[in-house]
């Protein structure tokens, strides 16, 4: 019964490496494999090629020099390094802002840190997913060490105005560090620090069609970084490890390549992304948009199945050949829904059942109809099976459908 | 991807006796769509109480939906009391097993069958307010807790969350479960052991534990008879005159053997005649 059909709706979890990705990094493998610390050329060709790589980066996220971009292994070890890294200096500011929605590589270490003592304020989002931003405002105070927010909502979309935010922050504190988690924003919208005061900002080469394990991590040349893995030179002393040649060959040509195709997510992802969201809420009567933020990246979508679950709407997809992801607690093993979702105040009906679609420049129109084609009988399946029945006829109704 | 079997596969893509049946003679539910599942189960019976059919609607997970379509099948055809000794087990079993972390559906199918037994014999559910809750996420109580930890004999925290889903949520009730785990785990313990295999391990914690710091004074003690968690000893040497040996014997003797064995141990102390 599984399907040959591959239709991935899936991008924000990982994307497919494009192939001209894979050609740049092929060399190094095999070909170019000396270390770039060496002395001798063999090594300094892969020096060159690190140097090359950081220049596109550089430009890529609007940096002003090369200096200021760290690679790192993921999005992850970015986060770690840049929150752990400003933080280790002055214990009397104690004092930490972030939102109740981002990502777990961040919100787990501020967990982390307020076992270690920190204070950290989590601002709310609405109903929407948008971020009440004064909260964040009212929070900063003399003690505000850092303020930590994500550029754009792995779960909704939603772009939050980090560049009014760090504006308004250092207004308030102008000590006050800023990090950028920009993870779900980069190689879809485009990022220019340089006109900001954003001090660090992390990205991940998988989600913009580079291989997974590899990121960066831009640090303004004004802070102080303390590394957090110890070790030789590299990095300019900030990240210590014999630097992935070939997947920061690869991460760089995946940069310039989104460059290339920001038009193609304005454009041809944002007309296919709407053309799924508003066919399957026109379609499905229990279907409801939870990603309603009036500013979204344009690939992702999120809509709550109502009484239905979502890793059940996962599998049966599955058996077509659809990809996608779901905020129910059932997919992760974990029992507690998307925190994101919780923290949007989705209603427990549409909770459970709530359904991530994220397009790439990858997604073609024919794959868009065929998933508003099949997705609307599976959930009128699913519908079937659910103990909810009266609950389900008065939607139906409300909807005037009966 | 969950490691889901064949079976279960089979039953969440074409799941059996799907809906609801108008003139029931039973209905059973489990679970809340707060919880994130939840299961309706509806019972025929004939006059002689065999089961004629049954239907489900679960809102839940693939393993749900399955653990709910294979219970249909298990209990069409079977005596109403038949049907009640189907385990959770036998329910994981019946689908070739199920992941660890997904055993709380094979619960809930069984939850919502007893509930439905209960139904048709029109006995009383234990209201809600006389149990403790535990898990106020999953809404879990504790007598519900303990009789999952006895029949699955659940180990660890973490198998309690498989099975139950407490604890599963914020967390916060975790030490709450991790103690109900070791009396239920401390009162099985006790029942296991024969009463020589009792009396060695009395003996040895006695000449490890106790004797030697009541030598100290000058004292020792000696086992002389076990009945279930009655513990008959006699004091020795200057215990025996000592009149603060009630203290030693509940404050050290009992709260030593309480330790190591049961926290239900009593101490009973014979005098020489």
């Amino acid at each position: 019964m599984t399907n040959s059909k591959l239709i991935y709706l899936d991008n924000n979890a990982t994307t497919k490496v494009d192939d001209r990705v894979v050609e740049v990094m092929m060399p190094y493998f095999s070909q170019y494999y000396g270390n770039p610390s060496s002395i001798y050329e063999f090594g300094g060709k892969n020096a060159n090629a690190i140097k090359d790589s950081r220049e596109i980066i550089k430009d890529f996220i609007g940096a002003k020099n090369q200096k200021e971009i760290l690679f790192t292994a993921s999005g992850s070890e970015s986060a770690n390094t840049a929150i752990r890294g400003v933080l280790s200096g002055d214990r009397s500011k104690n004092h930490i802002i972030t939102t109740k929605v981002e990502h777990p590589c961040v919100l787990n270490v501020y967990k982390q840190l307020e076992k270690e003592g920190y204070n950290v304020t989590y601002a709310s989002v609405n109903s929407s997913g948008e971020l009440n931003v004064e909260e964040i405002y009212d929070a900063v105070n003399e003690k505000t060490a850092l303020v930590s927010v994500m550029y754009a909502n792995n779960e909704t979309g939603a772009i939050f105005p980090v560049e009014k935010i760090v504006e308004k922050v250092k207004s308030i504190n102008p000590n006050t560090k800023v990090y950028v988690d920009a993870v779900q924003a980069a190689g879809k919208i485009n990022i220019n620090v340089k006109d900001t005061q954003i001090d660090m900002l992390g990205i991940s080469g998988h989600k913009f069609h580079a291989p997974k394990g590899i990121g960066a991590l831009y640090v303004k040349s004004s802070v102080l970084l303390t590394p957090l893995i110890i070790g030789g030179h590299q990095e300019n002393g900030r990240r210590a490890g014999t630097e992935n040649v070939p997947f920061i060959v690869g991460m760089a040509k995946a940069a310039l390549l989104a460059q290339e195709y920001q038009n193609v997510e304005d454009t041809k992802v944002k007309y296919l992304r709407d053309k799924l969201e508003t066919g399957l809420l026109s379609k499905i009567y229990n279907a409801r948009l939870n990603s309603s933020a009036s500013i979204r990246v344009p690939n992702t979508t999120n809509i709550g199945f109502e009484y239905i679950e979502g890793e059940l709407i996962l599998l049966n997809m599955n058996d077509i050949g659809i990809c996608a992801s779901s905020g129910s607690a059932c997919t992760s093993g974990s029992l507690d829904p998307s925190h994101v979702l919780k923290a949007m105040g989705i209603p427990f009906t549409a909770l459970h059942g709530s359904i991530r679609f994220s397009l790439s420049r990858y997604t073609t129109e024919d794959e868009i109809d065929y998933a508003l084609e099949n997705i609307p009988p599976i959930i009128e399946k699913l519908n079937n099976i659910s103990p909810f029945q009266n609950e389900l006829k008065e939607l139906k109704r409300r909807k005037g459908l009966i | 991807m969950w490691n889901y079997s064949e079976k279960v596969m089979e039953h969440y893509r074409n799941p059996r006796n799907v809906g609801s049946i108008e003139d029931a003679d039973a209905i059973g539910e489990a679970g809340s769509l707060s919880c994130g599942d939840m299961l309706k189960l509806y019972l025929k019976v004939d006059d002689k109480g065999i089961i004629t059919d049954a239907k489900f609607q679960t809102f839940g997970c693939g393993s749900a939906v399955a653990s709910s379509s294979i219970l249909t099948e298990m209990i069409i055809g079977k005596h109403i009391d038949e049907a009640r000794k189907i385990t959770n087990k036998q329910i994981a079993e019946e689908l070739g097993g199920l992941p660890p972390e997904k055993m709380h559906c094979s619960v809930m199918g069984h939850e919502a069958l007893e509930a439905a037994i209960a139904n048709y014999y029109h006995e009383e559910i234990k209201p809600h307010e006389e149990d403790e809750t535990v898990c106020y996420c999953f809404d879990v109580s504790k007598s519900f807790l303990e009789n999952e930890i006895k029949n699955n004999n659940l180990k660890t925290v973490e198998d309690v969350i498989n099975y139950t889903k407490a604890g599963g949520g914020c967390g916060r009730c975790r030490g709450k479960i991790s103690e109900i785990l070791d009396s239920v785990n401390a009162v099985k313990k006790v029942e296991k052991l024969t009463k020589t295999q009792m009396i060695i391990k009395i003996n040895n914690i006695i000449e490890k534990y106790i004797s030697p710091e009541l030598r100290k004074d000058g004292g020792d003690i000696e086992l002389i008879d076990v009945d279930e968690n009655k513990i008959k000893v006699k004091l020795s040497g200057r215990c025996q005159v000592c009149n603060r040996s009630q203290l030693t014997l509940t404050h050290f003797v009992e709260a030593t053997l309480r330790q190591h064995i049961d926290e239900n141990i009593e101490i009973i102390q014979v005098k020489n005649d």
